[in-house]
């Protein structure tokens, strides 16, 4: 049994000349131990999917789906309570701005002792110690000192590791990495990606990586999604996408990257697909 | 200047250019000093590409505020067609300041939101030349169709216009008064990487065109590969690393510059089948 099996999402958002499709019928799964990343461009609903799994989206959503299943169970029946204990504890998500996912008015060990004092319950010196052990697997100088900075004090690099010891506080059999490097140096990037990769091999959690950037899906992923315009444009393991793309926008992202430029000129989406293809997002 | 004095003199020459930020504690502490850019020098042709690539924080932006002449830095010289240039406030002449413009990295920010895509381009004529405003019009509707977008965009406004759309009206706007230096921060970071490629294409030929000269600043190695002649390396203030393309990329002297290409994601065949295998041997 898959971890997450979804069939034909969509998420739709009402605008003033109608309702907008921002996921379109996009089906995926992902077992125990897989790692699924998801990629496309701005726009391409990449995000909006994995914030209808996680119930995060604003009631305004219309969120449908054939199936929606977690661990067999549909998430979409879940009462907000039932949801509040899964999301967080089997299924935790990080984000692109770590900075902007903390808390600025809390320290990061208030927030980190936070989730194990609600998800697992408990008490104030066990909390503390297993903080401190997570903050020492995700590789942050000084951890027990470390639980009292606030996240100002701290790089960027340093709070997208508290938001990786956050999430996987309470062994999540799934996290959803939503561009969890993008707004950082590749050389933290590396580093990021290198403990998420071993943390995912350690845990044997199911792991959706978000991005739209190919070297990161070349460097983790298993398996790989292309999204364009909400819809699902190809889905293969990683070494068949790149060494055969069936799809002419993933064809077209491939060679719009600045290392496969062959002569003078990089190629463009528009040099692969017709402008109906470009408008409408079809196979 | 003939063609041959052109060649003989370097369009941009900067020796030991330093800046000190002086940051103040607090009240009857010392002050701290921060050495932005730690003496740098170098010498760039016309009609060619320098790329100066690092990470946040290493002084390459403060190095593009100081070619720019937007901050005076705190020692050095800065040769602009052998002449050295005055860049104390109110010392600098118009010509000057009309042969060096700069393109911003993020094109949400630096357009204004209540300003007509033609007065954005117009505005620059109107401040430095005597033009009409019937002349200035036709010039920056010439400009929209050079960089790929049409007469109709000259009435609209920025919020109108996709991120890659506004990006080339940067460009067009730094290229009104026709300078011969363009001081690129990061140009094509915010974009996705379709838009990315032919920003990075409109660059080359708008550099073909002019005979434009570009400092292109980046943190992106892959791109920089494509598109320099020349690569700096900054790290803490300093340019560890200056050579031609060939030689930073196939013989990097310095231990940094090797740590960062080594955290540069791979994105061909060989480096996947090899993290494959490495996947499976560990598991």
């Amino acid at each position: 049994m898959a971890l997450l099996d979804i069939q034909n999402l969509t998420v739709e958002f009402e605008t003033a000349t109608g309702w907008f499709k921002a996921v379109d019928g996009v089906s995926l799964s992902v077992d125990e131990g897989e790692v699924l990343a998801i990629v496309g461009e701005s726009g391409s609903g990449k995000s909006v999917s994995m914030l209808a799994v996680m119930g995060l989206l604003p009631w305004t959503a219309k969120i449908t789906a054939d199936r929606m299943l977690f661990q067999g169970r549909d998430i979409r029946a879940l009462s907000d309570g039932e949801r509040r204990k899964l999301i967080g504890k089997d299924m935790a998500m990080i984000f692109q701005e770590p900075i902007a996912s903390l808390n600025p008015c809390f320290t990061v060990g208030f927030q980190i002792e936070e989730v194990l004092r609600i998800h697992m319950g408990m008490g104030k010196k066990e909390r503390r110690a297993r903080a401190i052990e997570l903050f020492t697997q995700v590789g942050l100088p000084n951890p027990a000192e470390r639980l009292n900075h606030f996240p100002h004090q701290m790089s960027g690099g340093q709070c997208q590791r508290v938001m990786i010891a956050i999430a996987i506080a309470c062994n999540p059999k799934l996290l959803i990495a939503d561009e969890p490097t993008t707004a950082l140096d590749v050389t933290i990037q590396k580093q990021i990606l290198d403990l998420l990769m071993s943390l995912q091999a350690e845990h044997g959690m199911g792991l959706i990586m978000i991005t739209h950037d190919m070297g990161v899906v070349a460097e983790t992923a298993d398996r790989v999604i292309v999204q364009y315009k909400g819809r699902k444009m190809e889905e293969a393991d990683v070494l068949s996408l790149f060494e055969a793309p069936k799809n002419a926008y993933t064809r077209a992202l491939l060679s719009a990257l600045p290392e496969n430029a062959t002569g003078e000129r990089l190629s463009t989406v528009s040099d692969f697909m017709t402008a109906d293809e470009l408008a409408g997002g079809t196979r | 200047m003939t063609a041959t004095e052109n060649n003989a003199v370097p369009m941009l020459e900067i020796r030991n250019i330093k800046q000190d930020y002086h940051v103040p504690q607090g009240l009857f502490k010392p002050e701290k000093v921060v050495h932005a850019v730690k003496g740098v020098s170098f010498k760039l042709d016309a009609g060619k590409t320098l790329a100066i690539v690092g990470e946040s924080g290493c002084g390459k932006s403060t190095l593009a505020r100081i070619l720019t002449f937007i901050d005076q830095p705190t020692a050095g010289e800065l040769l602009i067609e052998g002449k050295p240039v005055d860049t104390r406030p109110g010392h600098l002449s118009a010509e000057m300041r009309r042969k060096v413009q700069i393109v911003f990295q993020n094109p949400y920010g630096s357009l204004n939101p209540r300003q007509k895509i033609g007065d954005v381009l117009g505005e620059p004529l109107a401040i430095n030349t005597k033009m009409s405003a019937a002349e200035r019009r036709e010039r920056a509707t010439e400009m929209l169709v050079k960089v790929g977008l049409g007469p109709e965009h000259y009435n609209r406004y920025p919020h109108m216009f996709s991120g890659g759309q506004r990006q080339r009206i940067a460009i067009a706007r730094a290229l009104m008064l026709n300078p011969k230096l363009l001081v690129l921060d990061e140009p094509v970071s915010a974009l996705d990487l379709s838009v990315q490629a032919q920003v990075l294409n409109l660059l080359a030929d708008l550099q073909e065109e002019f005979g434009l000269t570009y400092v292109f600043i980046s943190h992106d190695l892959s791109v920089v590969k494509y598109i320099a002649d020349e690569v700096m390396v900054m790290y803490y203030g300093e340019a560890v690393e200056y050579g031609s393309r060939e030689a930073v990329f196939e013989a990097p002297s310095h231990a940094y510059t090797r740590t960062l290409f080594a955290a540069t994601p791979r994105a061909d065949v060989e480096s996947i089948r090899a993290r494959i295998a490495r996947k499976k041997a560990n598991a």
